[in-house]
């Protein structure tokens, strides 16, 4: 997807207007192995950019999940609390994990799909 | 790829999920060759054995193998290992992480005239694992191989020293083929269960399914620290098989009684406890977890943990660190399952 946009700490965002939807990258679950449960926050609180929001857990390790962008949530993909595994069979799709009203602009620092690829490629080391 | 002891493994293949559970319902294929593998021959090598290790040898007949301890002067735990007893001599199979240390140790006590080969690069070690490994092996008449038996035979037309061991607590078998010549095996034992279910299965699925089955991990669940009543391997110890190293400590700990002990934990749905988390018993500190995971077969996460001994109960409620606070855990029974393996007490390791 074009307008896609990716963090160094492996999770992407889509705007629509001003509603944010935000995942973790398919090279982030393909690192973590299977995920096993989310820790999300709640509908309504507000959040800034680069703020952790929750914990996702693989069978490997416990990892932090970061908001790319300032908003107040709207919405938490509620088929991850009994179907954690959308996270790595569909990143991108039905394993997105939450929505965001935006507060203010995008910060600048997101990466599109070229750059992403680079900070994957040089993690993969 | 994750390093393990050195080597480049696969944590998965597939998927951890799916590679659990085809060990669990058909079969799973495990490259192991990253264990250590010593040949240990010459005449003095049954009573420098017998002196090294904790279990009794004595009983022991050609084409039988059986799990051991080795252990430091204090009673402290060198590795765990599995002793295979042939008609040329024996062989050993060690941790991966332990396989230099091993060595040296071995080496340091050997008298005069036992001779140790360190033949791990020269053989591939893969486990075949899952309550339909038998059926599944393209090797024919492996029904009266018992538990902990092993021979020599054709698997898929090559030669292969087939064991009826492992670490998942299913039945299956550990083959030890020529390098060269083991990945026409792996190859074979794949095409042959692919239709039954059969996957590679990386170092998740083992994790899982070995913890599943409480077979310890040295290094995380015992180490040069602990005694082997702490582990809850006692069973492996023969205090009245004669001198070994260790054995002296060991008396005296077990006349004490041992000062910790590990339990099983069950924890609820996404408390993941993991190695080091501390675990509380009517709010006072008693212990550690030692190993942690998601057991996918069983629906919740499992942890195994070190603790004071007597302090916590089959059924007790303890307290567990998940993610900085603290989460509710129930004291089970081990082992949390109870595979195909044909013995309840043997326990095997790949």
């Amino acid at each position: 997807m074009a307008d896609r946009r990716y963090t160094k700490t492996h999770e992407w965002i889509t705007v629509d207007g001003k509603t944010a939807t935000i995942g973790i990258t398919d090279f982030a679950q393909s690192q973590l192995g299977d995920v096993v449960f989310l820790e999300l926050p709640t509908i309504g609180r507000k959040i800034g950019a680069r703020e952790g929001f929750g914990v996702v857990e693989s069978v490997k390790a416990a990892s932090d999940l970061y908001s790319p962008v300032a908003g107040r949530i709207t919405e938490v993909n509620e088929k991850l609390s009994s179907k954690p595994e959308l996270i790595n069979s569909d990143p991108y799709g039905e394993g997105w994990i939450l929505k965001l009203e935006l507060a203010g602009d995008l910060p600048t620092d997101l990466l599109d799909e070229g750059e992403y690829k680079k900070v994957t490629e040089a993690s993969a080391q | 790829m994750v390093d393990f002891g050195g080597w480049e493994m696969p944590q998965q293949y597939s998927s951890i999920r799916d590679e659990h559970f085809a060990v669990r319902k058909a079969a799973g294929l495990f490259d192991v060759s990253h264990m250590g593998r010593f040949r240990i021959a010459g005449d003095p090598s049954f009573d420098f054995l017998q002196r090294t290790v904790t279990n009794d040898l004595g009983p022991l007949v050609h084409g039988q193998a059986q799990y051991n301890l080795m252990l430091n002067e204090s009673g402290g735990i060198i590795d765990d290992l599995v002793v295979y007893r042939g008609s040329e001599g024996f062989f050993v199979v060690v941790n991966a992480s332990n396989r230099e240390g091993d060595l040296d140790w071995l080496r340091e006590h050997a008298p005069s005239g036992v001779e140790i080969e360190d033949r791990t690069f020269e053989l591939g070690l893969i486990a075949y694992q899952g309550p339909r490994a038998e059926e599944l092996l393209p090797a024919e008449g492996l029904h009266d191989l018992p538990y902990f038996g092993f021979r020599g035979g054709d698997v898929a037309g090559i030669h292969a020293l087939i064991s009826r061991t492992g670490y998942t607590g299913e039945d299956g078998f550990e083959l030890f083929i020529d390098s060269d010549r083991v990945g026409e095996v792996w190859d074979a034992i794949l095409e042959r269960g692919r239709s039954a279910g059969v996957l590679p299965a990386g170092l998740g699925a083992r994790d899982a399914t070995r913890l599943e089955a409480a077979l310890r991990l040295w290094g995380n669940d015992m180490d040069q620290t602990t005694n082997p009543y702490e582990a809850g391997l006692g069973w492996t110890v023969k205090l009245g098989k004669g001198e070994f190293i260790g054995r002296e400590a060991l008396q005296k700990i077990k006349a004490e009684g041992p000062r910790r002990m590990l339990v099983g934990l069950k924890t609820g749905s996404g408390d993941i406890a993991r190695h080091g988390a501390e675990v509380r018993a009517s709010g006072r500190p008693v212990g550690h977890v030692t190993s942690g995971t998601h057991s996918f077969f069983l629906g919740h996460p499992i942890a195994l943990a070190m603790v004071e001994a007597a302090s916590l109960r089959v059924e007790d409620t303890a307290a567990v660190e998940v993610r900085g606070r603290e989460a509710r855990a129930e004291v089970v029974k081990l082992p949390f399952y109870r595979g195909s393996a044909r013995s309840g007490t043997s326990t095997a390791k790949a």
